[in-house]
């Protein structure tokens, strides 16, 4: 059912590409807002069917290249349905943010959107090594694409920046990969590229150090942690309001899950180990992301840099090494996605409405658009971490966990929460509150689509922090079946 | 002379005995269709007689040729790229000679020449197929009446490629006066008095070898005489002839052990010009804006990474691997650069190839089939998933690190690392909206040339198979796997 997924999302791109020429400017976008309907339904589906014994929701394994004991396993368990849930939603907030935003080659986009999302899928389910990598870089071509083409002023250097991080250390990781897959062969005799195999791998921990190092390039370049995420600012602010969208919605979580799925559970000594260095780097990034935030004056790079704060938080949860920071990374991976998801879409419909992104230019917006304004305003307090949305639980989470294992981090880390208010605060007086812009005459405001969206987003950010049980019951069955907290 | 030898020399016997009739053809019958039809069917026949000789392989022809799988393979691969080659060529031609019809003539007899080099155990074989093949390839770059490019890339190709042989030709008299043999298997052990002046004749014919492959620092005529060469030849030159060469050396290596001495000096020095070439080549290719000399350039670096084969398959137990990387590798480096000379081809007008990256732009918007092959053979030589160069390159990875090549394998890392750049830039140039809305635009060659379908066609068949290759790689592996070898 897995790859049936995937295939629908590859297929349907086809699809779309073809029915702008055969039937019309129209039904691309609605051959994509069908198929991410379709894989949404299916999710919770999925979620309504419970997970059998082992915890998985659903299981695929087959033969592909032999030669190489190279499989296909997809397999569906809390954590990945969580994450294919957020996908399929964000398909469908990423086809209606740009309902009217794309001009010409409509088929061509969605076509990518579609082919991302698949990759993402893939990603989230794969536990082959082989298919896991082959996935991470599906993502990335048509990521590049919706940045080239439907980019912003600058959108050739940033897709290309974008493009060379994540290759770079894509390769990083295949060697990483490679070597693990030959050290097991070395060992057992038998060359497997299956996940659940090499985990039993006894790697030398002098060895894994280094492999895992090769896995976190890669995950930390996508996440992205100080100091490799300088592509990121680039690439949210010249990429369309999909792009950015999927970017920072879900892309982004591609690299927090691949630290929980493979490359802690893979080499746990050596992460172990260095689990502080993660922290740290979580740490700097909270701090880092925040301060250059506060100093933005575009709107969409205020808040590109505010993901940087929020993906440290990840970092700290997941190397804080226990349940309840790893709990409060993935809360934060779902909430962050909303949260920003939205203010992306938000920064879209300015551009589109104002043709700029310079808050100077903005100011008292919400006399024109108050529907807009009073979304903006409670997605930045969501963003800022308040009590009673999501991003506060996860937020909270990885904070308690992160301060069992060092006082110190955990208090820099938290300090990230109070520069989080001041850039929070920032971006509302600058565009929506403060003196009214004498240049801006009009401003239409939301409309039944976009606001239908912002308010499902909005009523997930509350159900995530009223009532979040489900999410970490569904985490924590993931944590503790990788098994390797204490 | 048996039975047996006879079948496994039918391809070779079709190809020879095909280019006598289509002379005699020509001087009766002056048409350029039956010329072309003539060498389409012999070449297609050579194909269809090889399952045939693979039956009755491996075969030792008087220790000259040795018929075995490799071998056949290396013949089928040439014959399918002169079918390429040919129906590309056709309406290609046309504008450009009064007299085509020798041409085909000339394709089929460096086909011949292709596939003895890549059968030679032997240096008169070796030397015999190597210059039947670049003696019609002279002629066939120099083919073009108008235009200086042509005369010019032929003399530079004539005069270095003269030079080149003649030092190989010193060098197998040197292996010669030491090893009393012409075989490349030694009879028996070398006295170490005379290991110097071995030493000194392997390095002479690897010069050679070397020059042939364009590997840095003997690289220098590649780009001149690819910009030079009409646009289907140079797609010929780059694939067959490149790979027939390397079929030769890897046997010679093989056979002779010249890198069975662990630490020698032989093996330095072909890992040097691995590195060499493959960051030289990547970083030269950075500052082409002409499409050919970029294709020559990574056609530099391409040859540096296989020889990341060609070292490892010296250690017994990755022998095997190393083999069938080189297979794989050599495959899927044809498949693709045809299909980007066959994009340059097809779009090139009556005059001028369209070899300027600025021909390029907007071209997703005005041929989107011919752009869609560029962008896939262009990342599948980047080596991106989804394409045949992905499972090319994953292959190297997996050899290099089974043999240890440690050295080589980081090259290989930063060689690509760079590489994504450049193919990277000729899909961003096809993206590219003319901005004056006209949709002639910036063309040069194409201006006013109607596309031939059959070139269509042909293009999309080389592009398909790079994506299918590329997603099911199991049976192409499994049938090179197969193969009886060096």
């Amino acid at each position: 059912m897995i790859l049936a997924v995937v295939l629908v999302l590859l297929v349907a791109g086809l699809v779309a590409w073809a029915a702008e020429r055969f039937i019309g400017e129209n039904a691309p976008r609605l051959v994509s807002l069908l198929a991410f309907a379709a894989g949404l339904v299916w999710a919770i589906s999925e979620w309504l069917g419970g997970p059998d014994g082992n915890g998985l929701y659903a299981a695929q394994h087959f033969g592909w290249i032999a030669r190489f004991g190279i499989a296909v396993i997809l397999s569906l368990d809390g954590l990945s349905l969580l994450m294919v849930t957020l996908t399929m939603f964000l398909g469908l907030v990423a086809v209606v943010s740009s309902w009217d935003e794309i001009d010409s080659g409509q088929g061509f986009f969605q076509f990518n959107i579609l082919w991302v999302m698949a990759g993402v899928v893939g990603v989230f389910t794969a536990l082959d090594l082989f298919l896991f990598f082959f996935f991470w870089e599906v993502m990335l071509i048509p990521m590049y694409f919706l940045i080239a083409i439907w980019g912003h002023e600058n959108k050739g250097y940033a897709s290309m920046k974008f493009f060379l991080f994540t290759q770079i250390s894509g390769l990083l990781m295949l060697l990483a990969i490679l070597a693990l897959v030959f050290l097991h062969y070395r060992a057992s005799g038998e060359i497997t590229f299956s996940y659940h195999k090499l985990l039993d791998a006894n790697i030398d921990p002098a060895i894994g150090v280094w492999l895992m190092l090769g896995f976190f390039a890669a995950f930390a370049t996508k996440l992205p942690s100080v100091p490799v995420h300088t592509w990121l600012p680039d690439a949210h602010t010249q990429a369309p309001t999909a792009g950015s969208v999927i970017l920072a919605g879900i892309l982004l979580k591609t690299g927090a899950y691949g630290l929980i799925r493979f490359a802690v559970p893979l080499f746990p000594e050596a992460s172990a180990d260095l689990a502080f260095w993660g922290m740290l780097l979580g740490a700097v990034s909270i701090l880092y992301g925040g301060f250059m935030a506060f100093s933005q004056s575009d709107f969409k790079r205020l808040v590109a840099y505010s993901s940087i704060a929020h993906m440290g938080f990840i970092l700290v949860g997941i190397y804080a090494f226990n349940e309840v920071g790893m709990q409060g990374a993935i809360v934060t991976m779902v909430a962050h996605g909303f949260s920003t998801a939205a203010l992306f879409m938000m920064a879209g419909a300015i551009q589109q409405r104002l043709h700029t992104r310079e808050m100077s230019r903005m100011g008292g917006l919400w006399v024109h658009a108050p529907r807009m304004g009073a979304m903006t305003l409670f997605f930045v307090v969501a963003s800022v971490g308040m009590p009673g949305l999501g991003n506060f639980v996860g937020e909270f989470l990885a904070l308690l966990g992160a301060f069992e294992k060092s006082v110190p981090l955990a208090v820099a880390a938290t300090i990230g929460i109070v520069v989080a208010a001041v850039y929070g605060l920032y971006l509302m007086q600058g565009s929506f509150q403060g003196t009214p812009n004498p240049d801006v005459v009009e401003m239409r405001d939301f409309g039944a689509r976009e606001m239908s969206v912002m308010i499902l987003m909005a009523v997930a950010l509350v159900w995530l922090g009223v009532y979040p049980q489900p999410v970490l019951d569904a985490a924590g069955a993931t944590i503790s079946s990788l098994g390797v907290l204490p | 002379m048996t039975a047996a030898t006879v079948s496994a020399l039918l391809p070779y016997l079709v190809l020879a005995g095909g280019t006598v009739l289509l002379l005699l053809a020509v001087a009766w019958l002056r048409s350029h269709v039956v010329a072309f039809a003539g060498a389409l069917l012999i070449l297609v026949m050579a194909l269809a007689v090889t399952p045939l000789a693979l039956s009755a392989a491996p075969q030792n022809v008087d220790g000259l040729l040795a018929i075995d799988g490799y071998a056949l393979f290396f013949q089928a691969l040439f014959a399918v790229t002169a079918i390429a080659t040919a129906v590309l060529s056709y309406r290609y031609l046309r504008p450009r000679a009064s007299h085509r019809q020798e041409f085909y003539i000339l394709l089929v007899i460096a086909t011949l020449g292709a596939a003895v080099t890549a059968s030679a155990e032997h240096f008169a074989g070796f030397l015999l197929g190597l210059e039947v093949l670049s003696i019609s390839l002279y002629a066939m770059i120099a083919y073009p009446q108008e235009g200086r490019q042509p005369l010019e890339a032929a003399a530079k190709y004539l005069v270095l490629s003269g030079a080149a042989t003649s030092t190989m030709l010193f060098g197998m008299a040197l292996i010669y006066l030491v090893t009393g043999t012409l075989q490349f298997a030694p009879a028996a052990e070398v006295a170490r008095t005379d290991e110097l002046i071995l030493a000194v004749g392997q390095a002479m014919l690897l010069i050679g070898v070397f020059f042939k492959l364009s590997l840095v620092p003997f690289h220098m005529w590649t780009p001149d005489v690819y910009q030079g060469a009409p646009a289907p030849v140079t797609g010929f030159v780059a694939t067959a002839s490149k790979a027939a060469v390397f079929a030769a050396l890897l046997r010679y290596a093989l056979d002779a052990g010249i890198l069975d001495g662990g630490a020698d000096p032989i093996r330095t020095v072909i890992v040097v010009v691995a590195v060499l070439s493959m960051v030289g080549g990547n970083l030269l290719a950075l500052l082409q804006t002409n499409i050919k000399r970029l294709l020559a350039y990574s056609s530099i670096a391409h040859m540096g990474y296989l020889l990341i084969a060609v070292v490892v398959s010296s250690t017994p137990a990755v022998r095997a691997l190393g083999v069938e990387t080189a297979l794989i590798y050599l495959a899927g480096y044809i498949v693709m650069t045809l299909a980007a000379f066959g994009v340059v081809t097809v779009l090139s007008g009556e005059i001028e190839d369209a070899e300027d990256l600025s021909a390029y732009e907007g071209l997703f918007w005005q041929h989107p089939l011919l752009a869609a092959v560029l962008a896939v053979a262009a990342l599948s030589l980047a080596g991106i998933p989804l394409t045949v160069g992905f499972i090319a390159k994953f292959y190297l990875v997996a050899a290099g690190v089974d043999g240890a090549a440690w050295t080589l394998v980081w090259a290989l890392i930063v060689g690509s690392a760079i590489g994504v750049y450049y193919y990277l830039r000729i899909v961003f140039a096809m993206t590219k909206r003319s901005d004056t809305g006209s949709d002639t635009g910036s063309d040069t060659g194409r201006a006013g040339a109607s596309i031939p379908w059959e070139g269509v066609v042909t293009v999309l068949v080389l592009g398909v198979s790079i994506v299918v290759l590329g997603v099911f790689p199991g049976p192409a592996i499994d049938f090179v796997g197969a193969l009886t070898g060096p």
